[in-house]
């Protein structure tokens, strides 16, 4: 055994080769299989605009880690079994490999920083860039329910031909909505799921969110906040539109 | 005066053996008593914890199903034995915060930090026992306080163990105990931070480098910096939302609150942000103080039993002291969704990925340590590999959340919530259950029994993961956390099935820590006499008796070598303890 110096970087070459092949591979299959994933490695359907993107970034780091799961555990496995202590047979005697340690220093920060960088322009689309020709609305929390108000056919708030509704959400199918969330008491979480809405209305500030619906359905708007004895009720449900709210009405 | 000549005459940390009762075992100045108190404690409050635990899944499992011992034991919460809204909310609220700060905490840090690292860095003691001490006891009515909770008007917190304001600052009396609980509890750690660096900056023994220290001391030194500076955050603040809630400050309460129909009084100026930024400037930390000492132990037992030195130690320590750094730069991906600036979370979201690869390189150094090792698969190995495993299941989750635009989805979900589990069971419980089988032999002298052992970790390892890993599917469907019954809502309605069987799970799971508890006691009078070094290991808690005596060690040892020279080629034996001189018997047998 004359070759611990050395034996761990030569070692190390060639699985890390094999490892790169596969995991090329593994993408390779990903890509083509990418809108086939079962029914239960899925987020619910998705209706809004963007929830298409929020799913695409969902299957892709499921895939990533899905990859570096089975490599990391088959790795172990592999390892516990190849490695199990039998007479005669000693440990090999290293304290490491520092050209190792940079690879799989490296690899994981290129991985985590592509991720970071592909989130951050779906990011900044759905909360930081409101669109144009959105139609406005407010959204005010209260232990425990929802009351969305419209501006009414004058297209402003405080008028007196302003819409108030409880827990129902009428949107218009196919326009954006920017919906300031406003909270009377403790901190709420308006959460869509099919709409991949989700924003906390917290009291003493004003939120904007956009977002819209591309078809209608049977959904329900959820509490994601823990806001109080009754925060397991606070639900409400997307509407079919009403006349005043009807797509391309200004 | 003379406190001074005392302390000339005698190294720090050092004092009499004590004759008395009370002395010994209760109020006792040995760091290796204080370390089994708080095993007990840590105990105690694990089993607490757990059947809050299991009533919590009872009622996501049957939302309507009385249980009717307990309409007797909780007549206020479960009347006739059907929950109550409130009831469920204070049963998860308390569940995590006795298993954080009062079961895990304790457990990592009070036990197997106050019993091994003295031992481990050859010092007598720790550098304060007075010290020490008073953080034990003061450990203790912190406990008291929080069961006490539940026995006050209005039952114990109810806002989450994350305590978002206003709502606890408008909720019943226990949150107010809630609050001083933690102060009293935050005052311990504190205490114990302080000795820790002290004791391992100053008392290490002679030739014992820091690049010398096994990983667990560093693991904990770096987890008692952490406390250091995170904890008097979250005293602040809870000391800031303890005046809102008794003396009428406005610190979390901004003007116009109206609860109930009825405007609040005093309400004005404050911003109910500024919680959550205090709280998780604390919390992300302390997400770190729960997992390095895991972390710490895992690098200590895979290299015993793989009698391989430990792969790439100083990347070890030094990617501990990464995630120490990073760590207080990450608490706003807490906070992705909650009105915080967009533009914020992308910073977050990108220190947060980065933070994800110290991780990686721990992960991928066990491997390496077990790469080309001799493995014996004992109760604390196969507890350790577990941590290894589910850890690295719990940090690839976390990638979902850190990603911004896929968080806006899952946050405040199932999915956390199975994250989080994967990370302080799978991680940290196991990580501590590794330490228990571990150390035991040198806590009590005697060895646990292997084969139960065995059983034990077998049932632990399958059912955790029949009870948490399914919660991601819950959290991917939508189901959203802390809600008392979910089946109101028509589109998680066909979840129940999957809930019950994680709640079948979970009495297997719970059933399976019996084995723990029976095996536990029953070794102590009945387990094979363990002798010093049972394990053949290098570090030098092994290198003195088991239970070692007052003060440690005979003689101070002299450290020659790192901790993990295993299998070393010039020797015959596979183990090289850190104390035995370089002259020592080069080609002696093994035993």
């Amino acid at each position: 055994m004359q070759t611990h110096a050395l034996g761990p970087v030569r070692a190390a070459r060639r699985p890390l080769r094999t490892g790169l092949f596969s995991i090329a591979a593994l993408f390779a299959a990903a890509a083509v299989r990418a809108a086939e994933l079962p029914r239960w490695l899925q987020l619910p359907e998705g209706v809004s605009s963007y929830s298409a993107r929020i799913d695409g970034m969902f299957r892709l780091i499921l895939w990533i880690t899905g990859i570096v799961f089975v490599i990391v555990e088959a790795m172990l496995l592999y390892f516990l079994f190849r490695y199990r202590h039998r007479e005669g047979r000693k440990a090999t005697y290293t304290h490491g490999n520092n050209r190792i340690e940079v690879i799989w220093t490296i690899i994981p920060a290129l991985i985590c920083v592509v991720l970071a960088l592909l989130s951050r322009r779906t990011w900044a689309d759905i909360k930081q860039n409101m669109p144009a020709n959105a139609l406005p609305i407010e959204i005010t929390g209260e232990q425990f329910s929802w009351t969305i108000q419209y501006p009414g056919a004058d297209g402003k708030f405080g008028t007196p031909d302003d819409i108030v509704s409880l827990n129902q959400l009428h949107f218009p199918v196919g326009r954006p909505v920017v919906a300031t969330l406003r909270s009377k008491d403790v901190i709420h979480s308006f959460f869509l799921p099919e709409f991949r809405v989700k924003q906390d209305a917290v009291p003493g500030m004003s939120t904007r969110i956009w977002f819209d619906g591309m078809r209608t359905g049977h959904w329900e708007i959820a509490c994601a906040e823990l806001c109080g004895l009754g925060h397991y009720r606070m639900k409400g449900v997307p509407a079919k539109p009403t006349p005043p709210l009807k797509p391309g009405r200004n | 005066m003379s406190t001074v000549a005392v302390a000339h005459e005698h190294a720090p940390g050092v004092h009499a053996a004590p004759t008395s009762f009370w002395r010994k075992y209760i109020f006792s100045l040995d760091h290796k008593v204080i370390g089994k108190q708080y095993m007990f404690y840590a105990l105690f409050m694990l089993i607490v914890g757990g059947l809050l635990a299991i009533l919590v899944r009872w009622q996501l499992a049957w939302p309507t199903k009385a249980i009717p011992f307990m309409g007797k034991l909780a007549p206020e919460g479960m009347p006739g034995g059907h929950m109550l809204p409130e009831f469920y909310n204070s049963l998860f609220t308390m569940h995590a915060t006795i298993m954080i700060f009062f079961a895990i905490m304790p457990i990592l840090i009070g036990a197997f930090g106050n019993f091994v690292v003295p031992i481990q860095i050859g010092a007598r003691d720790m550098a304060f026992p007075v010290l020490n001490m008073a953080s034990f006891w003061t450990a203790v009515p912190g406990a008291v306080v929080i069961i006490w909770s539940f026995f006050v008007t209005g039952g114990a917190a109810a806002g989450g163990w994350t305590s978002y304001a206003p709502l606890s600052a408008i909720q019943p009396k226990g949150q107010t105990l809630w609050l001083i609980a933690l102060l009293i509890l935050g005052l311990s750690s504190l205490l114990t931070s302080v000795n820790f660096i002290t004791t391992i900056i100053n008392m290490r023994a002679p030739g014992m480098t820091f690049f010398r220290m096994p990983l667990t001391t560093w693991a904990l030194f770096i987890t008692a910096i952490l406390l250091l500076l995170a904890l008097p955050v979250l005293s602040g603040a809870m000391i800031m939302l303890l005046f809102d809630r008794v003396l009428g400050t406005t610190f979390f309460l901004p003007a116009g609150l109206v609860v109930s129909g009825q405007p609040l009084k005093n309400a004005g100026g404050g911003q109910a942000l500024l919680w959550q930024h205090l709280f998780w400037f604390f919390g992300h930390p302390e997400v770190y103080i729960m997992i390095l000492p895991a972390m710490g132990i895992t690098s200590e037992v895979l290299p015993v039993f793989s009698r391989k030195p430990v792969f790439g130690y100083r990347a070890m320590a030094y990617s501990m002291i990464g995630i120490a750094g990073l760590g207080f730069i990450v608490w706003g991906h807490h906070m992705f969704q909650s009105g915080m600036n967009p533009l914020l979370g992308t910073t977050f979201m990108i220190s947060t990925m980065v933070i994800a690869v110290p991780s990686a390189i721990k992960t991928f150094n066990w491997l390496g340590t077990l790469w080309g090792g001799s493995i014996r698969f004992t109760t604390p190995m196969l507890m350790a590999l577990s941590f290894v495993s589910m850890f690295v299941i719990g940090g690839l989750s976390g990638i979902f959340m850190a990603s911004t635009p896929v968080d806006i989805f899952i946050h405040d979900t199932y999915f956390i919530v199975g994250h989080i589990h994967y990370v302080l069971f799978g991680g940290s419980l196991f990580g501590a259950f590794a330490g228990l089988y571990f150390w035991y032999p040198k806590m009590f002298g005697r060895m646990m029994n292997d084969t139960w052992g065995k059983v034990h970790w077998a049932l632990t390892f399958i059912t955790f993961n029949l009870v948490f890993f399914p919660m991601h599917f819950l959290g991917m469907r939508g189901m959203q956390r802390r809600i008392y019954t979910y089946t109101e809502y028509e589109h998680l309605k066909d979840l129940q099935p999957m809930n019950q069987f994680m709640t079948l799970s979970l009495f297997v799971l719970g059933a399976a820590q019996v084995i723990l508890v029976v095996n536990f006691f029953l070794s102590m009078r009945r387990g094979k006499v363990a002798g010093p070094n049972p394990w053949r290991a290098n570090t030098l808690e092994w290198q003195t008796p088991s239970p070692p005596p007052h003060e440690n060690f005979t003689e101070i040892p002299t450290v020659y070598r790192g901790p993990y020279e295993y299998s070393a080629p010039e020797r015959a034996d596979d183990h090289w303890p850190q104390s035995e001189p370089p002259s020592g018997p080069v080609r002696a047998s093994a035993h």
